[in-house]
């Protein structure tokens, strides 16, 4: 079964947030309050029990590539959208005490909401904050990969509405070559802070989601070295382990002394 | 040529350089709420804003922490008084373990919003999520305990007979391990995070909350009635281990600790230190002779504990909302 997988774009995104809409309408997401947030055109935060994609808006102060901002200043108003990262190793998949959290036949990361219980630990242990508990409904919610549009042979939703290829869908390996080629052109062409977000080298082990971006992946809120928060098992186990045995000590030396 | 007598070019020139240099314009019209807007993303982060999610516990889950702590630690102190003839307080272990197994249930499934969700917990076991084996813990710990209550209160009856007997022993051992698991288990649910408080100190937490355990399970025995030596030593031991913890945090100065020490939540942790720590350490130490600073002592470390499991839980609150705390974990040289 091939793997299913989302290249997104940063250096082609318009911002139009076509992929937000379409997420929304497909999956029957309710809304998210209709607020201003301040934050440019971002009015949605982040990704949430309600936002599964999540266009954000960066207004930075340094040139777009070799392009002329035609102010004093340099200028450049970017664009991405955010997904969940459907990751190797799931941290709200290792979490999950229910087992409502699976890994499908697609190798997507999918929440099963009769199963789930609200207990929040997915929440906690996510390592880039995707997931969130619905307070309204009480349980967890996060990007399906548009389980059901895939079962039945069609792209995930925001992949099909967006209008620049920003997002593209398809098998992982290929994305992942297609990504290299495309910073590579980006960066002959002048965008030297290309690069690919796909955090392969952490114990995250690389995502299904991944990203082509100008800059740094902290100005995207990118943890820079995701980790697993299930790596610290052994030594958190350990140091309970040790202090249990303290204790026992100290109760037996009560009763001794 | 297109000409305005309103407006020349030199306003135009002035208007963009004021909105360059303040972000804002002077000027007729409306300023809305949240203005002047937009605001540049800072490139050290997208606009300040979390990377993580907060914790979506509510009240009950800090002093579910405390309860499983106070009840997991009681079973290991009544089977330890079992073994050295100590009758008084393996009975009184063996209730006050029942009675937090009792309260621990109902605490946790409030948490979940729809009491019978908390039977999903039971459809699967996963060794690596700390969740599962808290929930599996607390089921067998809440059965040990009962069955040991149940035997013990049959054999002083005088029902009892060789099989009772050997029942209640193993219930107590199952009991006393099941709740030492109880106590330590929801250290590691924080140790094991994303929250970068929480995980860097994933090897203090177990110490901050089996300390916080053992002296409770200590100061509600007193409370109790029972002023003997071994309370006042597990006292002393707890407060002792709860003021160096307090001492660590101060003194280390980490930045992914300033939850821990700044803030709401960093005054609660030191007014929850102080409680258990110092306050209860010098009254046993100094007028340890008292039985009412005795009291004075057991109250004032149960009050530092149970701040203290909510000042971790709102730590983590904050933690996950500073996204330069994760930042500079994943980045250290930055």
């Amino acid at each position: 079964m091939p793997i299913s997988a989302f290249l997104t774009d940063a250096s082609v995104c318009i911002g139009c947030k076509a992929c937000e809409v379409a997420c929304k309408e497909w999956n029957h997401i309710p809304d998210d309050g209709f607020e201003w947030s301040g934050q440019s055109y971002d009015n949605t935060h982040a990704l949430g029990a309600s936002t599964w994609r999540h266009v954000l808006f960066l207004e930075e102060k340094q040139p777009m590539g070799p392009q002329v901002a035609g102010i004093e200043e340099p200028f450049r108003w970017q664009f991405l959208s955010d997904v969940c990262k459907h990751c190797e190793n799931a941290g709200c998949l290792e979490a999950c005490p229910t087992g409502a959290i699976i890994r499908t036949e697609l190798e997507s990361v999918f929440v099963q909401h009769d199963v789930c219980n609200g207990c929040g630990y997915c929440v906690v242990s996510c390592p880039f904050g995707v997931v969130d508990k619905s307070h309204e409904v009480g349980t967890a919610f996060k990007c399906t990969f548009c389980y059901d549009r895939q079962r039945d042979g069609l792209m995930p939703a925001c992949a099909k509405a967006c209008p620049t290829r920003s997002i593209q869908f398809g098998e992982l390996e290929e994305l992942r070559q297609e990504a290299q080629v495309r910073v590579k052109e980006l960066q002959d062409r002048g965008y030297n802070d290309a690069q690919i977000y796909d955090p392969t080298g952490s114990s995250v082990g690389g995502t299904h989601a991944i990203f082509v971006i100008l800059g740094q992946p902290e100005a995207y809120n990118f943890p820079p070295a995701p980790e697993v928060p299930t790596i610290h098992l052994k030594s958190a186990w350990g140091a309970a382990l040790v202090s249990a045995l303290m204790v026992v000590l100290v109760v037996c030396l009560a009763f001794v002394l | 040529m297109a000409t305005n007598p309103k407006i020349t070019e030199d306003r135009l020139d002035t208007l963009r350089e004021e909105a360059a240099r303040t972000g804002t314009i002077q000027g007729h019209g409306i300023v809305p709420v949240g203005g002047p807007f937009p605001r540049p993303a800072s490139a050290a982060s997208y606009h300040g804003n979390p990377v993580l999610k907060p914790p979506t516990w509510t009240w009950q889950v800090p002093l579910y922490f405390f309860v499983g702590g106070v009840a997991g630690i009681s079973a290991l102190i009544a089977l330890v008084a079992h073994l050295f003839g100590n009758v008084g307080l393996l009975r009184a272990g063996l209730w006050l373990g029942f009675a937090g197994a009792l309260v621990s249930a109902p605490l946790l499934i409030a948490d979940l919003g729809r009491p019978a969700r908390f039977l999903n917990m039971l459809r699967v076991f996963k060794l690596r999520s700390a969740m599962s084996v808290g929930a599996w813990t607390l089921a067998g710990f809440s059965s040990a305990v009962g069955l040991a209550v149940v035997c013990h209160e049959l054999n002083l009856a005088g029902y009892g007979n060789d099989f009772l007997l050997v029942l209640e022993w193993l219930a107590e051992i199952s009991a006393s391990l099941s709740g030492l698991i109880l106590a330590s288990y929801t250290s590691v649910l924080l140790g094991v995070t994303a929250i970068p408080v929480w995980s860097e100190n994933r090897k203090l937490v177990p110490v901050v909350f089996l300390a916080g355990g053992l002296g409770s399970a200590g100061a509600v025995l007193e409370l109790l009635g029972f002023l003997v030596p071994v309370t006042q030593f597990i006292g002393i031991v707890a407060s002792a281990v709860e003021t160096l913890v307090a001492i660590t945090i101060e003194l280390r100065g980490r930045y992914v600790d300033r939850p821990l020490r700044e803030g709401a939540a960093g005054w609660l942790t030191r007014a929850g230190a102080v409680f258990a720590g110092p306050v209860s350490l010098l009254l046993r130490i100094f007028w340890g002779h008292s039985a009412v600073a005795r009291y004075l002592a057991a109250v004032c470390f149960v009050i530092g504990a149970l701040i203290s499991r909510y000042a971790w839980i709102g730590a983590g609150r904050v933690s996950s909302r500073d996204p330069q705390a994760l930042f500079r974990i994943q980045r250290p040289a930055a």
